[in-house]
C-alpha cells in the first residue's frame, strides 16, 4: 500500500467523519496529535526499541485485540488480563481515538477504515530510523516469532525475514516459532545471515544429554558509556507446544535458577543495565520478575499482549519492569533508561502503535519486500471468497477466523467435531473484504500443516480438552503455556476456567446430546506435533472450500458457556 | 555450540541400550562409595507412595528446604523426565525418587558412603502428571521435598 501525506490523510479524514466514521478523529488528528503521536522526547541515556511476534508480517495488516482474555488467580484483573474499556480506564487512554483503536477491539471495523492498516516492515523501518535519530546508541530487540507467520516466510524457510530484519537493523534478538524451521535450519541462520550482524541469545536451550549450552546467553553492549547486557529467554516449552522432533537435541524450559546466574554474571562482568529479551509470555514474566533479582526490565512477548506501560514488579532486590509489545508487527516499545552512578534512576515507555498511513514506506525496505513477493505474486493474491463478517483469530476461545477454518475442515473430512490449535497469530479481514490465498496463509502457514481426521472416545476428547484448558487457566503462570483455548467445532461445551484440572470442562454435548465417554467420534483437526503425521496442508483444504463457497457468511462462533466470570474484567461485558 | 563428541557417543550407546533410567552425575558419586544396597522388594514393589514409604522405613518423614529437588513445571517429554536433588542435609545417607502416580511409585534409591556428596541425577519415565518427590535419610530421620510435574498432550500453543 502507498503512504499517503498527512493532508491527504486528513482528506480521508474528514471524508470518513462525514461518513459517520468520526471516533474523534479530528480532535486528534487536526489538533496535530496524529504526528506527535512519534515526536517522542529523548529521555536518559539507554535506549531500547523492541517488537516482538510480527509473525513475518512484512506488510500492513489489520489486526483485533481480544475481547476476551481472561486473567484467573493471582491475574484477574490485572495487565495483561484487561479488555476493551477496562483497558482504556487502567491506563487512561481516551475512548475513541486513535490509540483506543490500536489498544482494544473496541468499534474495530469502523476504526480499522477510518485509521488504516497497521505495521509493514518498511514503514516500521522508517519509524525505527525516526527513533535512532533521536535516541544516539538505541539498542533494536526482537522478541521473536519473525521467521514464521506468512506464506513468504514458509516458502523462503525464513530468509525474507532474515534479510528483512538485517536491513531493520535489529541488533539482538530471542526466538520460539523460529525453532519449527528445525535445529539446523536455526544454526544456519545464525552461524552464517546472523554473524556479527545479530546476536541470536537464549539462556535456557541447552543440549538435552549434557546440558551444554546452544546459544550465547547474552550480549554485552556498551550505550553512551554505559554497559548494558541483554539476556535471551526463547519460549521454555516449545517441545511441548511445537514439535519436539524438530529439536530433539535441545532441552528449554523456564530455568529461574539459570537466569540468575546469568544475571549474576553479567552484572559481575561490569553491566549497568540488565534487560531480560523475553519470549516467556507476560504471566511467565511477571513471576519470573518477582522471584529473580538484578533485572531492569523484561522485555516480553509471547502472549501478544499490546500492553500500553509496564507492570512494575517488586522483589528481594529491588524492582523490573514488565513489558509486552503485542504482535503482528503492530507496535514498537521505546524503553529509555536514565542511569546515573552505574543504576538506572528512572525510565520512560511507550508502546508506540505502527499506523501505515501516517508513516511513510522506507524504499529501501520496500523493495526487499516488493523482490520477495514478485515471484509469489499471483498466488499470493489470489481471491479465494469474499467474507461478510469480520474475520479474526486473537481471544482466549473461537475467533471468526478460525470458526471459517473449522467448518471447512469439517465438511471436507466428514467429522462429527474439529479441532483448530489456539493459535495468537493471524491476521484481520474486514466485512466485505477478498480473502486472498495470503491471507489464508497467514492463518495457517507452519511447517506441520496436515490436516488430520482421528476417531476418538467422548472422554479423550474431554481430557484434551482439559489440557488445554489447564495450559491456559492454570494458575500458576509456570504452568501455563501462552496459548489460547484449542478451538472447537461442533461441540458445545461449558469452561470454568478457576476449576481444577478435571473440572473445567462441563455439560459436552453434540447436537444437543450429551457427549457419550465411551462412544467414538470423528475427529478433524491440523497442525499435529507428532512425527510423521500425514495429511493434506490444511491450506489446500481450506482454499478448496473457500473457492467453492465464494461468498464466506458471517460466522456463528461456538463459544462454550462461560462459568463464573462474570465481572472479569478480561472479557468484554 | 560446545560440543563434546565423545562424551554423547557414550551416551548415545548407552542410551541405545535402554540405561535411560538413572544417570548418575560422573566424578560426584564415585562408584566405589556406593554400598551394593540390597534390593528392597518392599518399597519397589509397593503400587502406592504410602506403601512404598513404608518399605523404606519412612512413613514418618518431614520436609525440608535443605534437601533442593530440581524438575520441570511442565515436562517436554514424559518418557525421560530429568530430576536433579541435592541433600545439604548433614550425614546424608541416602536419596530417593519417588513418582506418585506412577505404578510403582519408588523409581531410585542412591546410598553414599561417608564423605559422598549427596547429589544425583536420573531421568524418570512419567505416564501423567503428578506430585514427584524425593526422600533423604540423614542420622536415621527421613526428609522429604516434593513437586508438581505436569505431563501434557502438547501442541496447540502459541
Amino acid at each position: 500500500m502507498s503512504s499517503m501525506n498527512r493532508r491527504e490523510f486528513l482528506q480521508i479524514m474528514a471524508a470518513a467523519s462525514a461518513a459517520g466514521f468520526a471516533l474523534d478523529a479530528r480532535s486528534v488528528w487536526a489538533a496535530g496529535k496524529g504526528d506527535s503521536l512519534y515526536e517522542l522526547k529523548k529521555f536518559g541515556n539507554v535506549h531500547f526499541l523492541h517488537f516482538t511476534d510480527c509473525h513475518a508480517q512484512l506488510q500492513p495488516i489489520h489486526f483485533r485485540e481480544p475481547s476476551v482474555n481472561l486473567g484467573i488467580g493471582g491475574a484477574a484483573g490485572k495487565a495483561p488480563h484487561l479488555v476493551g474499556e477496562h483497558l482504556l480506564k487502567a491506563f487512561g487512554i481516551k475512548p475513541g481515538g486513535i490509540e483506543a483503536h490500536a489498544f482494544t477491539y473496541l468499534n474495530f471495523e469502523k476504526a480499522a477504515k477510518t485509521y488504516g492498516k497497521v505495521g509493514g516492515f518498511a514503514h516500521l523501518a522508517t519509524l525505527v530510523k525516526r527513533l535512532r535519530a533521536g535516541r544516539p546508541g538505541a539498542l533494536l530487540l526482537d522478541g521473536g516469532d519473525t521467521w514464521q507467520g506468512s506464506a513468504t516466510a514458509l516458502w523462503s524457510n525464513g530468509q525474507d525475514m532474515v534479510d528483512a530484519c538485517k536491513l531493520l537493523g535489529v541488533d539482538i534478538m530471542a526466538g520460539h516459532w523460529e525453532f519449527t524451521l528445525g535445529d539446523k535450519r536455526v544454526l544456519e541462520i545464525v552461524e552464517k545471515d546472523f554473524k556479527g550482524k545479530i546476536d541470536f541469545v537464549a539462556q535456557n536451550i541447552k543440549t538435552s544429554d549434557f546440558g551444554d549450552k546452544v546459544f550465547e546467553p547474552y550480549s554485552m553492549r556498551e550505550m553512551n558509556g554505559v554497559k548494558i547486557a541483554v539476556i535471551g529467554q526463547a519460549f521454555p516449552y516449545t517441545p511441548i507446544a511445537n514439535p519436539r522432533w524438530m529439536v530433539p537435541e535441545w532441552t528449554f524450559g523456564i530455568q529461574d535458577d539459570n537466569m540468575q546466574k546469568t544475571v549474576d554474571e553479567a552484572r559481575a562482568k561490569g553491566a549497568h543495565v540488565v534487560v531480560v529479551l523475553s519470549h516467556n509470555g507476560m504471566d511467565v514474566d511477571l513471576k519470573m520478575a518477582s522471584r529473580v533479582t538484578g533485572i531492569d526490565a523484561i522485555m516480553g512477548g509471547h502472549t501478544h499482549d499490546g500492553v500500553p506501560q509496564p507492570s512494575v514488579i517488586k522483589n528481594a532486590g529491588g524492582q523490573t519492569l514488565v513489558t509486552n509489545a503485542g504482535s503482528n508487527g503492530k507496535f514498537l516499545g521505546v524503553l529509555d533508561f536514565d542511569v546515573k552512578n552505574g543504576k538506572v534512576s528512572d525510565f520512560r515507555y511507550k508502546l508506540l502503535p505502527v499506523f501505515s498511513n501516517l508513516l511513510p514506506a522506507d524504499t529501501e525496505m520496500a523493495a526487499l519486500i516488493d523482490k520477495v513477493r514478485a515471484p509469489h505474486k499471483a498466488k499470493l493474491e489470489e481471491k479465494l471468497a469474499v467474507s461478510e463478517g469480520l474475520l479474526y483469530r486473537r481471544g482466549n476461545f473461537n475467533g471468526s477466523w478460525d470458526q471459517l477454518i473449522l467448518d471447512a475442515i469439517m465438511e471436507v473430512q466428514g467429522a462429527d467435531i474439529g479441532f483448530s490449535p489456539g493459535f495468537r497469530w493471524g491476521t484481520t479481514i474486514l466485512p466485505g473484504q477478498a480473502i486472498t490465498f495470503e491471507h489464508l496463509m497467514d492463518q495457517t502457514a507452519i511447517t506441520y500443516p496436515s490436516v488430520t481426521l482421528s476417531e476418538m472416545k467422548g472422554d479423550q476428547i474431554k481430557s484434551i480438552l482439559e489440557d488445554v484448558g489447564d495450559n491456559l487457566f492454570n494458575p500458576d503462570p509456570y504452568y501455563q503455556q501462552g496459548g489460547d483455548m484449542v478451538r472447537v467445532g461442533g461441540l458445545a461445551y461449558a469452561c470454568d476456567p478457576n476449576a481444577k484440572i478435571g473440572n473445567r470442562i462441563r455439560d459436552m454435548r453434540l447436537g444437543g446430546k450429551p457427549l457419550d465417554a465411551d462412544k467414538t467420534y470423528k475427529v478433524a483437526g491440523w497442525a499435529p506435533v507428532a512425527e510423521g503425521a500425514k495429511g493434506e496442508p490444511v491450506w489446500d483444504v481450506v482454499a478448496r472450500y473457500l473457492r467453492d463457497k465464494k461468498t464466506i457468511t458471517a460466522r456463528k462462533l461456538n463459544q462454550p458457556k462461560l462459568v463464573g466470570m462474570k465481572g472479569n474484567p478480561g472479557h468484554a461485558a | 555450540m560446545e560440543m563434546n563428541p565423545a562424551r554423547r557417543t557414550v551416551l548415545r550407546g548407552a542410551s541405545s541400550l535402554g540405561a535411560l533410567s538413572a544417570l548418575v552425575l560422573a566424578g560426584v558419586l564415585k562408584p566405589t562409595a556406593v554400598y551394593a544396597a540390597e534390593w528392597n522388594k518392599a518399597a519397589f514393589e509397593a503400587k502406592d507412595t504410602a506403601g512404598a514409604l513404608k518399605g523404606m522405613g519412612a512413613a514418618a518423614s518431614a520436609d525440608s528446604k535443605d534437601l533442593v529437588l530440581k524438575v520441570p513445571d511442565i515436562a517436554e517429554n514424559g518418557a525421560v523426565v530429568p530430576v536433579d536433588v541435592l541433600s545439604n542435609i548433614p550425614n546424608t545417607t541416602s536419596i530417593a525418587i519417588l513418582v506418585e502416580k506412577n505404578p510403582q511409585p519408588l523409581c531410585a534409591q542412591f546410598d553414599f558412603a561417608n564423605g559422598a556428596l549427596p547429589e544425583v541425577a536420573a531421568r524418570l519415565k512419567m505416564g501423567q502428571t503428578s506430585l514427584v518427590k524425593a526422600v533423604a535419610k540423614a542420622d536415621g530421620k527421613f526428609y522429604t521435598a516434593q513437586k508438581e510435574v505436569k505431563v501434557t498432550v502438547g501442541g496447540c500453543g502459541g
